[in-house]
């Protein structure tokens, strides 16, 4: 695959917009907020039966017995699925032919490996009575012990972890390193087992038409899900039609097709008539991933003047029995902070849980924390300020592997929300400050980052004879706001204004915009929409430059200008012509241009990625009680272009109260003996509420970026947990002068 | 989903006639029965709709000076009442600490009594709960059990009461009024909610049919509104339950205690009425020192019944401070946010 447009080549016809970089609001926002906007779970085809899910109460084990009468005699039960009547699949769902195959439990045995798993499906004519199938259902297990915990079971290192990084880098000798610095600190911190919890459930709505499938289920990959689908059911990508125009949150655990999503498909197959599935709130602590819990053990070593002479991060973390996905955490050491000796290690035991997955910033996040916490013990062991610490140790270049920058706006986002802060009166000791009320109050800083990741996107993009625009591309929006991002990427690429263009999404039957996931969609899909413009309004040049009649006749060379549905020459704007005048002389009712958007490899092999961000917290603790309030943020990120300041102000916003989230609140509290998770609703499961996030201020810093890709888009969907939690985390810190070594913080961790 | 009956009863007899039926339950707001009854926590074979029994949505000025307040008043109703507010404070304050907004608009002052433990194990019907299945065990023991109780538990359970409002009710020794098959009868609250001793599963002293129709108040609990508070430490600034949570009223003449009420919440299987606080502080001085003697007397029987045993040198720090903060004065307006110990931060307006 090959770029329309090299990065650094000045185009043949440049496309002037006033689209990108307006605040805008959401296009879908009215929709939403009146209800109009449908989710999978509102479409309701004709003669749809509802299906339930059975799940296992147990961790490990098998599935003795079924009471599959009692199910089926209850009334309005149509069928139950088990696994000796489940339709046949053309493809083993334990089957792994790349890494991003996860294994999905669709009833292929009796056998249970976490709790919560699938173990039948009730099909009914009601939600109720699928749901009192389910129930009656009484499994009987024959149950083994529950393997629970980051001692649970016996540990190993791991082939990759992530998206295929080793388990271990290193670069320099950090034994060395160690040995040779004036001042050491050590430290270890947990993080917990967390749930994406995505305010929409899991749930899919399904019609077969003999070997045609149509579906209304909430993805990030509609192609990837296709093609999954197809996979495991014998049948050509193409005659799968999934729609998913909106995502009520995704986090990753959307990222795809789920166990559970497929069984609605197969009970669809079964009983032969429409069918829908959604997943209860409980159901989703198990079968649509998590972000597994880790324990990270931090060494470093500073000279005499606080500058790293070794860093050294292990993680211990988690999978399932079963599958492989490793919460990459020590990598977050590899991009920030400069030393000449690095290692990083993970090693895993394998629990009796679901299969972890990415969650919103997968081991960014976690790695983060951990960090950044001991990066801020690392300062004050050198007697610095945390700042001034993170500044003597800034990366000028790539840090694990010494490659420069593609752009780099930290130092300017340190400054900026240092001084909107108020940074610099803080002092250096803890347990200094007190507010009026005597409240424990402290300040505390992170490092914000997260790689500039681009994956494969085509659009296709179409002028029509009435001077209007047409783009089309199978984007998803999950709430992020890519159906406002993209319009307004698609204008300036037509050169026309956002009114005059129609945007399609949402739908497998659009081009594929590859995985809203990796803070990479506006970059990826956007390249591929920017490119279609490119590429429609080159065949448009060119029908106006070759036509005697036209003005532009003979601009060819010089190229012209796309702007507000005209074509003006690039070297006389007086010389110009409206798109319809163009079309109509040439007797075309519309002309269309495809695009594409990826990574460049040239600039990927020569430079390092990555947003930057600084984020400063203020806490108040109540010395007496340990309950803590963040009572301000303020955070500065620079990530190239913005689309839109609205939009991702907002992201900005979503991840940091993720990272007040991730310090204070966040944990799946595990049964120690049965493996179940306990607190598996929002009541008790807390994610942050309104009260917990008085004051929160996101700083757009300006940063240009030539090589990330041609619009100079990095990305912002998952920044801001990273630097937020750990910033949190020294904060209360610097209150109270406990070192939080443990996530969430909890009272008794303060009490003294 | 399973079959109930659903009957609407027209009067207080024909509702106590129903409910009388084995498998009976009433329903009012139904914050809590319906989703215990979609978790298959509970499976009432009857469900006796009272919430639109009239006569139960009243609050009454009684003629000696005490407050009726009818079973089906809202809990936002009965806080955003002024001159209920105003009188006890402290019960304003716990029932605008709890829960959310839309929960307080739809839940029932009867209710709110009769609310179930938020123990997990008694939530997770694969686990065994003593309290859901009596004789079945209880999984919390030895399970995860940091915010259980450490007042009055037993080996049969460990659970906690999550009411805020009834902890200064308690304290101000609210009445509960009962009609029954036998017609009507009082039953002080603190007599009300039992601890689980070797029956977890009796939770009350209702018996079958039994209707709470209305709290009442005495004169006596309007004689502390201007020393009253209620104090509750969470996790999270709103929609969180007590870790634990303290009511104090106090009449101060003189720099001396003249009458003194304490409970605590989230400490036992019932709000918590520490008499023996009380006893120091009655004609002690009215400073910390005395209150910190009580916090030990309030506490002095407390032990964990698990990872729990910072919840009793919480408890005593609260009791301290919420001593203290009645001691200073009631504020003139409710706190932007209610019982939270941050709710004296300025410019915060939150009230949820």
């Amino acid at each position: 695959m090959t770029l329309e447009l090299s990065l650094n080549q000045q185009p043949a016809h440049a496309r002037q917009g006033s689209s990108i970089g307006q605040p805008l609001t959401r296009r879908d926002g009215f929709l939403k907020v009146t209800g109009a906007a449908r989710y999978a779970a509102d479409n309701h085809p004709p003669g749809m039966l509802y299906a339930v899910l059975a799940v296992s109460s147990i961790a490990r084990g098998r599935v003795a017995a079924l009471d599959v009468e009692a199910a089926k005699a209850h009334h309005g039960v149509v069928e139950v699925m088990t696994p000796k009547n489940r339709p046949a699949l053309a493809a083993d769902p334990d089957a792994k032919d790349h890494p991003f195959m996860f294994r999905l439990d669709l009833l292929q045995n009796d056998q249970v490996r976490y709790p919560n798993q699938s173990i039948a499906v009730v099909i009914a004519e009601t939600l109720e009575a699928a749901t009192e199938g389910a129930a009656l259902l009484s499994p009987r297990y024959e149950s083994l012990p529950a393997r629970v915990g980051l001692d649970g079971a016996e540990s190993f290192v791991p082939r990759g972890v992530g998206i295929g990084s080793p388990a271990v880098h290193h670069k320099g000798d950090v034994e060395v390193g160690l040995k040779s610095a004036k001042t050491r600190i050590e430290a270890t911190y947990e993080t917990p087992a967390q749930y994406h919890n995505a305010m929409e459930p899991h749930a899919i709505v399904v019609a077969w038409d003999g070997d045609r499938l149509s579906i209304d289920t909430p993805s990030q990959g509609l192609a990837m899900a296709q093609g999954r689908i197809a996979g495991l059911f014998g049948i050509a990508p193409e005659n799968i039609h999934i729609r998913s125009p909106f995502l009520g949150g995704g986090f990753g655990s959307k990222g795809m097709i789920s166990g559970p999503q497929v069984l609605g498909i197969l009970a669809a197959r079964l009983v032969g008539r429409p069918v829908k599935l959604v997943l209860r709130r409980e159901q989703m602590y198990g079968p649509v991933g998590h972000r597994a819990p880790t324990r990270q053990t931090l060494r470093m070593g500073m000279d005499g003047e606080g500058r790293l002479t070794a860093i050294d991060h292990h993680a211990r973390t988690a999978s399932s029995t079963f599958d492989d996905f490793f919460e990459p955490a020590a990598d977050a050491s590899h991009t920030l902070y400069a030393s000449p000796a690095i290692a990083t290690s993970h090693d895993a035991v394998r629990l009796d849980t679901g299969t972890p997955l990415f969650m919103r910033a997968p081991g960014e996040a976690t790695g983060s924390i951990a960090l950044e916490s001991a990066i801020d013990e690392a300062a004050h062991a050198c007697g610095m300020d945390p700042l001034e610490f993170r500044l003597r140790n800034y990366a000028e270049v790539e840090p694990m592997t010494g490659k420069p920058f593609s752009s780099k706006a930290l130092r300017e986002c340190y400054r900026q929300a240092a001084e909107t802060f108020g940074w610099a009166s803080r002092p250096l000791q803890p347990r200094l400050m007190r507010d009026a009320d005597g409240f424990l109050t402290g300040w505390g800083m992170g490092t914000a980052t997260f790689p500039a990741i681009m994956f494969q996107a085509e659009a296709h993009a179409v002028l029509r004879a009435d001077g209007s625009g047409l783009m089309e591309t199978g984007a998803q929006d999950m709430g992020q706001g890519a159906w406002t991002a993209f319009a307004q990427i698609a204008a300036d690429g037509l050169g026309l204004d956002i009114d005059r263009v129609e945007f399609r999404a949402g739908s497998s039957d659009l081009p594929n915009a590859g995985i809203a996931g990796g803070s990479g969609h506006t970059a990826t899909a956007g390249m591929a929409i920017h490119n279609a413009g490119a590429a429609v309004i080159a065949r448009l040049a060119d029908l106006a430059t070759g036509n005697e009649a036209s003005p532009l006749f003979g601009a060819g060379n010089e190229g012209v200008l796309a702007r507000g549905g005209r074509l003006y020459r690039r070297d006389d704007e007086s010389r110009g012509e409206s798109y319809a005048e163009i079309l109509t002389r040439a007797g075309l009712t519309e002309i269309e241009g495809h695009g594409k958007g990826a990574p460049d490899p040239a600039s990927q092999e020569t430079y390092a990625k990555h947003a930057h961000g600084a984020v400063f917290a203020e806490v108040k603790v109540d010395p007496d009680f340990g309950q803590i309030r963040v009572t301000r943020l303020v955070g500065a990120f620079a990530a190239g272009r913005v689309i839109n300041p609205r939009l991702v102000r907002s992201q900005y916003y979503g991840g940091m109260i993720w990272g007040i989230s991730f310090a204070l609140h966040e944990e799946a509290i595990t049964d120690r003996r049965s493996g179940r998770i306990q607190n598996a609703n929002l009541a008790e499961y807390h994610v942050p509420v309104n009260a917990d996030v008085p004051s929160v201020e996101a700083l757009l810093v300006h940063e240009d970026d030539p090589y990330v890709n041609a619009l100079g888009i990095k990305g912002v969907g998952e920044i801001g947990i990273t630097g937020t939690a750990g910033a949190v985390a020294n904060a209360v810190w610097h209150a109270t002068g406990v070192r939080p070594r443990r996530f969430p913080i909890r009272i008794e961790d303060l009490l003294g | 989903m399973r079959d109930f009956d659903y009957i609407r009863p027209a009067t207080i007899p024909d509702a106590i006639a129903a409910a009388a039926e084995p498998g009976s339950a009433y329903l009012a707001g139904g914050t809590n029965l319906l989703d215990l009854m979609k978790g298959g926590i509970t499976s009432p074979e009857r469900i006796v709709d009272i919430s639109r029994l009239p006569e139960l949505n009243r609050i009454e000025r009684l003629d000696y000076g005490g407050l009726r307040i009818g079973a089906l008043v809202r809990n936002a109703d009965l806080a955003h009442d002024s001159a209920f507010a105003s009188t006890y404070p402290a019960v304003a304050e716990a029932l605008l600490s709890g829960a959310s907004a839309q929960l307080r608009n739809a839940a029932t002052v009867g209710g709110n009594l009769l609310q179930r433990t938020r123990c997990s194990y008694f939530y997770d019907t694969a686990s065994a709960c003593n309290r859901r299945e009596p004789g079945a065990g209880c999984d919390a023991l030895g399970g995860e059990n940091r915010l259980h109780a450490v007042l009055g538990w037993s080996d049969a359970c460990i659970a906690t009461h999550p009411s805020d409002f009834c902890v200064p009710l308690v304290a101000l020794d609210a009445v509960v009024e009962i009609e029954g098959k036998k017609g009507r009868r009082h039953v002080t609250l603190e007599e009300f909610h039992r601890l689980p001793g070797e029956t977890p599963q009796r939770e009350n002293a209702l018996e079958p049919g039994d209707l709470i129709v209305a709290v009442r108040l005495p004169a006596e609990a309007a004689s502390f509104s201007a020393n009253a508070r209620y104090l509750k430490v969470r996790e999270r600034t709103s929609y969180a339950f007590a870790v634990v949570s303290a009511a104090a009223a106090l009449v101060v003449d003189g720099g001396k205690i003249r009458a003194a009420r304490l409970a605590l919440g989230g400490v036992a299987a019932k709000p918590w009425r520490a008499r023996s606080a009380e006893a120091v502080l009655l004609g002690a001085d009215a400073n910390e020192a005395s209150f910190a003697s009580a916090a030990d007397a309030a506490l002095a029987d407390a032990s964990p019944s698990g990872d729990n045993a910072f919840k009793i040198e919480l408890a005593r720090r609260i009791v301290v401070r919420v001593l203290m903060s009645a001691l200073s004065g009631t504020p003139e307006r409710l706190p932007a946010l209610p019982a939270s110990p941050f709710s004296n931060i300025p410019g915060v307006r939150h009230d949820a």
